[in-house]
């Protein structure tokens, strides 16, 4: 095979990702095309209202979008206390020891465990705790969800935040230290500000994580289809209304469904293309 | 005053290294209790009938429960299907994923790379739950049915990116001596690429696709719309099929089958996280 | 007599690494107040990791052993808050690295913001003031001191470093290599600088040139695979050293 031809065909194979990146916004488009058409784009996204009565069908994603966004931010609050622990175990306290080691490796399982498996552990072991402490009636809500959600997602936080904790220069460490400040001073005043947007920027990537999360959340959230009166009610995210109804709709249910794909795929494809940004800009300060 | 003082800062270091050992110590607890559950009460229902016989009816089922015996069954429905679509999912993506992985590592710089390196990163980041949609519309519709190609479309779709950074990664590192060798030798750049670059890679390359692996085997969403599922053992590529994931949601919504979820999860977690430790082994191993 | 001068001395101080391996052996010397005392050696020969010792460094690795005993004003500091040590011992080390992350200003207050210390405002400007003039970098960066430290140069960057040890008040500098990444006139310029910082601190500077040795100061350390081999007056040691192997070193033949 001569030069070019070889060329040539790297460069045809490479075509398959926009082709398929274009496929997938050009299909999403056409198809959520009907309910944008029916209900007005600024009226879908801002109804509360799914009702599919025959003759009287009304579609409107608030609901969804309200609940996406609420179970990712409870899961972002419940994931910091763990994985800012443990990127500092990993990148500075126990830093290339045995013990980081293992600390990685069960994060890396627990990033391994299939999401209809956290669901299943959601279901039946964490939904009777929060039923017995009288959270919720029963038991399935935005709040447990957003706990299993949290889980889930501490792997990813963990393990690129540590990444930036460990590339502070060892002389601005023991610079502070022959100043006389203590460890935890350095962890706060000298790692913190160095690593900081890199830190940050692992967390807006797990948000990108637990934004599509389908399996996990519509075993725990309740599957109801209105906006959610506090977190421990019950609700439905995009990614479950859709892994709900899917299989059932269609016409304009379809069309409904799918532009809630459609702006579902536009959200963590806008969280992720900040998150990647911003960890190209922390690597190279 | 500042004795006082020291002693208030060390003490606030201590309390600060102890907190953070025993909130990592914490993040294995959910771990151990997912492993420990499933374990518990799937490993006694991990049979040879288990792996070898179908999904029972719920009505089948109805009766053994009602006659106090074991569910009869098994999940060998979803075994097979599993493989199947990821057969052809690995037989599509490996050679697709790492030629354009091989473009990216040899064009790095230019624009065209560089746009297909961001959409690489887009698709890694859709949600699975939206491949199964853009599969249906793409594959479902037209064919007229749910299928195993379907299936096999989705997955693809999902590892294609995971393979295509390793690849990309891998290549990039080798040395460039490698290639020069390989070129001053005489060969031409697909022959250097072939003999001697992608060898050479080989490790990191198999490491990435196991990990894609293991990452797919367990997604049930994108399935859902694409698969459907299918209660006997079939071979057919354009029919209906089921997988191990998609049972553990059958078994989940159908109150007489629940008894079985526990075993499939057994499987399906074991067999997901041995793969996930034998691609971070050999990672290691072949990093030395 | 001797006991009143000398601020800081080692007895029998080893250092070791792994337990078969000892990078300090048995380093017994005393050295006096307001002076500058140069440790000079080949690399590997332990200049460093002793320097290191007097500001507990080695408390940072859990497989580093310091022994003996390293006495500070007469109180062992081995046996002291690595805190408390740290403030009242400063250290410059090789390449300059002030805080990336704060301003010039802050850069100088860094050690009291590490150590939980407040400061009024008037105490700040002055503290800054003092401490960057002391190093000569006050004209230089008058103007500037809000900016980040990290435009300046690499000479001004390690005054900087020097100015943010000074501000604790400390006993004893320790400088590793202060140098090493300079060039030629900014190295200039900080040896004239220690030259008159000795009036307020006690300086140990380790160092790879045996020309500054010479000319900033007045006592030596010469070492060789770990021992001190040779402790004394530097004009003598550059004239008339005792030791073979000070003597091979001096002449170039080694190192």
């Amino acid at each position: 095979m001569n030069d070019k031809l070889y060329r040539i065909t790297l460069f045809v194979s490479a075509l398959i990702i926009p082709i398929v990146c274009g496929g997938v916004v050009y299909a999403l488009v056409t198809d959520a095309h009907d309910a944008f058409e029916h209900f007005g784009f600024l009226n879908f996204l801002t109804s509360s209202e799914w009702s599919y009565t025959e003759g009287d069908e009304r579609y409107g994603a608030l609901p969804f979008i309200t609940g996406t966004l609420l179970t990712t931010l409870l899961a972002l609050i419940f994931c910091i206390p763990f994985s800012l622990p443990v990127a500092l175990f990993v990148g500075e306290y126990f830093r290339d020891t045995k013990v980081a080691s293992v600390l990685s490796t069960v994060t890396d399982l627990l990033a391994g465990i299939p999401s209809i498996i956290y669901g299943l552990w959601g279901f039946y072991t964490l939904r009777p705790i929060i039923m017995a402490l009288d959270i919720s009636p029963q038991g399935s809500s935005i709040l447990t969800a957003s706990l299993v959600l949290a889980i889930m997602i501490v792997p990813y936080a963990a393990s690129l935040s540590s990444e930036f904790i460990k590339m502070v220069p060892n002389e601005l460490k023991e610079g502070a230290y022959s100043l006389g400040a203590t460890r935890a001073e350095v962890v706060c005043k000298v790692i913190f500000p160095m690593a900081g947007s890199g830190v940050f920027s692992s967390y807006v990537l797990a948000i990108g994580r637990a934004l599509g999360e389908t399996m996990t959340v519509t075993m725990l959230i309740g599957n109801t289809n209105n906006i959610p009166a506090s977190i421990t009610s019950t609700g439905n995210s995009m990614a479950s209304i859709i892994a709900n109804q899917f299989g059932e709709a269609d016409s304009l249910r379809l069309s409904s469904l799918i532009a809630i794909g459609l702006i579902l795929f536009l959200i963590t494809a806008l969280i992720n293309m900040i998150g990647k940004v911003m960890i190209k800009r922390a690597r190279i300060v | 005053m500042d004795k006082l003082k020291i002693r208030n800062r060390l003490a606030n270091d201590k309390l600060m290294l102890w907190s953070i050992c025993i909130l990592s110590a914490l993040t294995a607890v959910p771990l151990l209790a997912i492993l420990g559950e499933v374990l518990l009460r799937g490993y006694d229902q991990l049979s040879w009938s288990f792996f070898t016989e179908p999904t029972p009816t719920a009505y089948k089922a109805m009766k053994a429960i009602e006659a106090g015996e074991p569910i009869p069954g098994g999940i060998a429905n979803g075994i097979v299907g599993t493989m199947i679509m990821l057969g052809m999912a690995v037989a599509a993506a490996v050679p697709l994923g790492i030629l354009c992985g091989a473009f990216l590592a040899e064009n790095g710089k230019n624009r065209f790379a560089q746009f297909v390196s961001y959409l690489t990163d887009l698709l890694q980041g859709t949600p699975s739950v939206i491949i199964g949609i853009i599969t249906y519309i793409w594959v479902v519709v037209p064919m007229k049915g749910y299928s195993a190609i379907a299936g096999s479309v989705a997955l693809c779709i999902m590892m294609l990116p995971l393979i295509i950074r390793s690849t990309e990664e891998t290549l990039k590192i080798l040395p460039a001596s490698l290639k020069e060798a390989g070129l001053a030798l005489g060969g031409n750049k697909a022959r250097v690429m072939l003999k001697v670059q992608l060898p050479a890679a080989f490790g990191g390359i198999f490491t990435g696709i196991l990990l894609a692996i293991s990452r797919v085997i367990g997604e049930t969403a994108p399935l859902m719309f694409t698969a459907l599922g299918c209660s006997f053992i079939r071979f057919a590529i354009d029919k209906p099929i089921s997988a191990v994931p998609l049972l553990i949601w059958e078994f989940f919504n159908d109150p007489n089958l629940q008894e079985l979820i526990w075993g499939a999860s057994l499987f399906l977690l074991l067999f997901v996280l041995t793969l996930n430790l034998t691609a971070k082994y050999l990672a290691k191993k072949w990093n030395q | 007599m001797e006991s009143v001068t000398s601020i800081l001395e080692f007895k029998k101080t080893c250092v070791s690494y792994t337990k078969q391996t000892m990078a300090v052996k048995y380093v017994s010397a005393a050295i006096e107040k307001n002076t500058i005392t140069a440790i000079m050696g080949p690399s590997g020969c332990g200049k460093s990791t002793l320097l290191r010792a007097v500001n507990l460094m080695h408390n940072l690795y859990p497989n580093i052993r310091v022994d003996g005993e390293i006495l500070l004003n007469g109180e062992n500091i081995l046996a002291m808050e690595p805190i408390d040590v740290r403030r009242r011992v400063g250290m410059v080390f090789q390449r300059p690295a002030p805080f990336p992350t704060m301003s010039i200003y802050d850069n100088v207050l860094s050690g009291f913001a590490l150590n939980g210390i407040k400061l009024s405002k008037a105490e700040k400007d002055a503290t800054v003031e003092r401490c960057l003039r002391s190093v000569a970098l006050w004209d230089e960066v008058k103007d500037v001191l809000n900016k980040k430290g990290t435009f300046l140069s690499g000479g001004q960057q390690q005054r900087l470093c020097i100015a943010r040890a000074l501000a604790m008040k400390p006993d004893v500098l320790l400088m590793d290599e202060p140098t090493s990444a300079l060039d030629p006139i900014a190295t200039k310029h900080i040896e004239e600088l220690l030259l008159e910082l000795q009036q307020e601190v006690t300086i140990l500077i380790v160092t790879h040139n045996m020309g500054q040795a010479k000319r900033i100061s007045s006592k030596s350390m010469f070492m060789y695979l770990g021992e001190l081999v040779e402790y004394g007056e530097t004009e003598t040691m550059f004239t008339n050293p005792v030791d073979e192997r000070t003597k091979a070193y001096l002449t170039g033949k080694m190192g």
